[in-house]
């Protein structure tokens, strides 16, 4: 008996091994995964640490130095109330971050639930899926705004309103994987011994769809910091003198044809953070799952 | 000397198919690696050749390799010669291959209902090589395209046409099949496992149709299988291919009746016979093909034989003629017997 | 093909009701009702209640909704507490805009993905495979509205070619129309067909190493054939739901980009009215826009239908 668990310990570890040796070989094979993270890891610092970096308090208004280029003393030059534009694309990313982040995980815990759920019991599954069905036949902006008209502007809200829009779409896909899960041999298995139904549900399927949870949850991250940027943008969003990346294009409305840059830095900034959480998405698809390789299946 | 006569005798009729010495080589991780590593082949006019070997034993790519079909996937590299009546295919551009192909060789494959689109008809995928090749009009095209589809035994001809794959049976789709690569009466016919996708009672009646066909056309056919059963039934001759190297060629009855490669032999001892032994296990070939990467330094099938001893596994084995016509690629037929090394 | 299409819209009965009780609540949830909404923070109680009972919202909520369906079929979607006029007549007069800016941008956006799309796929690992998947990346991570910014810089202030803003109507002529909408529909396409290009190649990547190509090669057939009879056939119902899908973020887009633009369109009512908080209005183009992407979504499953055999009932 001994004997047999050292052995298999010792197989255990030896599967291991290889297994880590094919992880480092993948993650060497797929710059994405390491661009987008570094990448997100730089602006997450930035936003992090900007008080340190530059006390300058982002709604400060200096009429004087408005719309100034970027120069030595305002790194991103400023806006046409005299704000330094730098330290505001900063804190704007404090505010795409917090909301785009709290949507991710919100949507996430709340779409695992509803699809775990749905993929073990039927009569569930048949309500909640139709539920799912007509809340993505909503275009999300839109169902965003509505809920925003009503409820009132405010961060809270962005992200109340857009975790409704993204829970859906998380929802199908855990419910797609934990549909493959159940039928696998180990939860038929796990049935015929008895297992309760919750433990079979929490033990066994949820872990199966962790990778294909951390890959949507990157991109929700993405798109969600695209809506609310899109919703500050047509005045639904953040509030308005808070620095929010859709905030700051919205005020450069007027102005940019004259002073580019206030369009340009917050415009970047969107592009960057967006592409990074992208490549991390993608990065972790490909590293996740082994049969896709550079990209191939989407 | 009356062997040596009945060589000339063959070899006054030109070949259809001549490989010399062919290789065909992949990237695996910035390496060239032979899927076909050397093989020589001779398909005579109106002759049925088998080609028998597991999966991975590069008999799909050298078939394949004939038509150059590889050279719009992936980076590939040939060495040797294909003769096609004469002319050195692997020095042709593609758009001179675009000409044989279809048209004066064709090609069946393994699985009908994936080698179909799915979203054409029939008549659109069978029209299309007639009005190709042949130059004909629509209608006259589609004359013969029934005509086709009549000779290869599909019944209601015209009602089939109007078809989507998915709509006919396993065995229709194989017919269809075959009637598109038999269209422009092609000299050279490749099929790459017909059969094996297919129910057993279809697949005797897809072989009696495709040695049927042989006999009416008298194209040649190259048949690629791991069955060795059809391959007794249809071929007049047979080559064991492992690993990219054929390891034994004789006449189907010769290498039935006196089997020398060790593979040869494992192979048949694999077939099960029916009445006797049942309660016996089946004997198998120990192991499994090793990958392209790790193929052994000397005879390729070293790691799996049981008669394989050291110089095995240093040295490749000669090419020996064991009896007229009968060889093979193994160290132990090398002394004694007949001696006659071809190439390596 | 007619049972086809009749179960398709069958299906969509259980969306669209989700849909309508969505779109009911989202007038229901308003803390304090649509009166607070409507009439702002100067409002008295007392006025709110009056208003709040006018609109029959204490009522109970079954009722509410009933009453609400009902008239919504019936074509009365309420009426916008400050244009004086219905709801429905205010998303008549504001659509055509849109629907012109919309459809164009989607012209945009596959004549751009389509092609590109399928070179991208045919020349697999080349600089130009490499060029579109970044581009289409970078263009993924762009709000349209953003790369209407950029381009209203690069056109119409440094170059000067295209208008700035501004909206001609069709009754001005199409080229005036055209050249108005030119900028905004432009930037909406290049964003739709960076998610397009991406789909037509991973699609066609999907198809190109299928069993049937390799035939339609030993067949003798041109490349060019193979891939676009063979190869895009077999992919077009992957870029067709990618299209049909993408065509709610298309209209999402539209509406930001018309008020960068000032294009009297849905948008530039939408964004009124979340500025006034006119929440029937609100409703209404939620309404609106969901009902016609569930019908560009219906259209595009019965393309599918005609695209792919094995989907219509009574064959096989």
């Amino acid at each position: 008996m001994n004997l047999r668990k050292r052995k298999t310990s010792a197989l255990n570890q030896a599967i291991f091994r290889e297994q880590r040796e094919i992880r480092k070989e993948r993650l060497l094979a797929s710059p994405a995964l390491i661009i987008g993270a570094v990448g997100f890891l730089i602006i997450l610092l930035l936003a992090v640490f900007v008080p340190l970096l530059n006390p300058t308090d982002p709604n400060a208004m200096e009429v004087a130095n408005r719309l100034q280029p970027p120069s030595g003393k305002y790194l991103l030059g400023t806006d046409e109330f005299g704000r330094d534009l730098f330290v505001r694309v900063m804190y704007g990313a404090r505010v795409s971050l917090w909301v785009g982040g709290c949507v991710a995980v919100f949507s996430c815990i709340l779409g695992t639930i509803v699809g775990v759920y749905a993929s073990y019991f039927k009569v569930l599954d048949q309500i909640l899926m139709r539920i799912c069905d007509g809340l993505i036949a909503i275009p999300g902006i839109l169902l965003a705004i509505a809920l925003i008209a009503a409820l009132g502007t405010s961060s809270w809200n962005v992200i109340l309103a857009l975790t409704i829009v993204y829970t859906p779409s998380v929802a199908r896909t855990v419910r797609a994987s934990a549909m493959v899960i159940r039928e696998q041999a180990y939860v038929e298995a796990a049935k015929v011994q008895g297992f309760g139904n919750l433990r079979i549900l929490w033990r066994m399927i949820l872990p199966g769809v962790i990778s294909p949870l951390t890959v949507q949850a990157s991109f929700i991250f993405a798109q969600a910091i695209i809506s609310e940027a899109s919703l500050s943008f047509l005045g639904a969003g953040i509030p308005a003198p808070a620095a929010s990346w859709g905030n700051m294009l919205e005020a450069s409305k007027l102005v940019f044809s004259k002073a580019p840059w206030t369009m340009i830095c917050p415009g970047a900034a969107v592009i960057l953070c967006v592409m990074s959480l992208n490549l991390l998405g993608d990065g972790l698809r490909d590293f996740l799952d082994p049969r896709v390789k550079g990209g191939q299946k989407k | 000397m009356m062997q040596e006569n009945k060589k000339e005798i063959e070899s006054m009729q030109d070949p259809i198919l001549e490989i010399r010495n062919l290789r065909v080589l992949f990237p695996v991780h910035k390496k060239w690696l032979p899927a076909v590593d050397g093989v020589d082949l001779t398909i005579q006019p109106g002759e049925i050749t088998g080609i028998v070997g597991e999966s991975g034993s590069g008999k799909s790519v050298m078939s394949q390799s004939v038509l150059r079909l590889r050279d719009h996937d992936t980076a590939v590299r040939y060495e040797g010669e294909i003769l096609f009546e004469k002319e050195n295919l692997l020095k042709w551009s593609l758009k001179q291959m675009r000409n044989i192909r279809g048209n004066r060789i064709s090609v069946i494959f393994q699985d009908p209902l994936n080698s179909l689109s799915p979203v054409h008809t029939v008549e659109s995928q069978l029209m299309e090589v007639l009005i190709l090749h042949k130059k004909i009009s629509k209608e006259e095209a589609k004359k013969k395209s029934v005509q086709m589809l009549k000779m290869i035994g599909i019944p209601n001809p015209e009602n089939c046409m109007k078809k989507y794959p998915f709509e006919l049976s396993g065995g229709m789709q194989q017919r269809v099949m075959i009637a598109i690569a038999l269209a422009c009466e092609p000299k050279l016919l490749i099929a790459d496992e017909p059969t094996t996708a297919l129910d057993v009672t279809i697949q005797e009646q897809i072989l009696y149709l495709i040695q049927d066909l042989n006999k009416k056309l008298g194209m040649s056919i190259l048949f690629i299988t791991h069955d060795l059963g059809a391959v007794s039934n249809l071929c007049h001759s047979v080559k064991v291919m492992y690993l990219g190297q054929i390891v034994e060629d004789a006449k189907t009855e010769e290498l039935f009746t006196h089997p020398l490669h060790p593979y040869t032999k494992g192979l048949l001892a694999c077939i099960p016979h029916l009445a006797v032994e049942r309660r016996k296990e089946l004997p198998t070939i120990p192991g499994s093909v090793p990958s392209l990467s790790h193929i052994p330094e000397g005879c390729h099938f070293c790691t799996r034989c049981h008669e394989a001893d050291e110089r095995c596994r240093k040295m490749p084995p000669p090419v020996v003629e064991a009896t007229p016509g009968h060889t093979v690629k193994c160290w132990k037929y090398a002394e004694g017997g007949k001696k006659n090394e071809v190439g390596v | 093909m007619l049972s086809y299409i009749l179960k398709r819209i069958l299906s969509l009965i259980p969306v669209l009701f989700v849909v309508s009780c969505v779109v009911f609540l989202v007038v229901y949830i308003i803390p304090g009702g649509p009166a607070t909404a409507l009439l702002g923070l100067e409002a008295t109680p007392d006025q709110i209640e009056a208003l709040n009972t006018e609109l029959g919202f204490n009522r109970p909520f079954f009722v509410q909704y009933a009453d609400w369906f009902v008239n919504v079929l019936k074509g009365d979607w309420g009426t916008s507490y400050f244009l004086h006029q219905s709801v429905l007549e205010a998303i008549g007069e504001y659509f055509l805009p849109t629907l012109s800016l919309a459809v164009l941008a989607q012209i945009f956006a596959l004549i751009l993905s389509v092609p590109l799309g399928i070179l991208a796929a045919y020349r697999r690992g080349t600089a130009l495979d490499v060029t579109a998947v970044s581009v289409s990346l970078v263009g993924a991570a762009l709000p349209g509205f953003l790369l209407s910014m950029f381009l209203m810089l690069l056109f119409g202030v440094h170059l000067q070619i295209f208008p700035v803003a501004g909206y001609a109507g069709l009754e001005e002529g199409l080229a005036e129309h055209l050249r108005y909408l030119f900028l905004p529909a432009l930037s909406l396409g290049i964003v739709q067909a960076a998610y397009l290009t991406r789909m037509t190649r991973s699609s066609l990547l999907e198809v190109l190493y299928k069993n049937f190509i390799q035939t339609a090669r030993a067949k003798g057939i041109k490349e060019s054939k193979v891939v676009l009879k063979y190869a895009l056939k077999n992919g077009a119902p992957v870029i067709l739901t990618a299209v049909g899908q993408s065509f709610g973020s298309l209209i999402a887009g539209t509406i930001v980009t018309e008020t960068l633009f000032n294009i009297p369109g849905l948008g530039m009512l939408t964004l009124t009215s979340i500025n006034r908080r006119d929440v029937f209005v609100i409703q209404g183009v939620v309404l609106f826009i969901t009902l016609l992407y569930v019908l560009v979504n219906l259209a595009v499953d019965i393309l599918y239908g005609f695209v792919d055999p094995r989907l219509r009932p009574g064959r096989k």
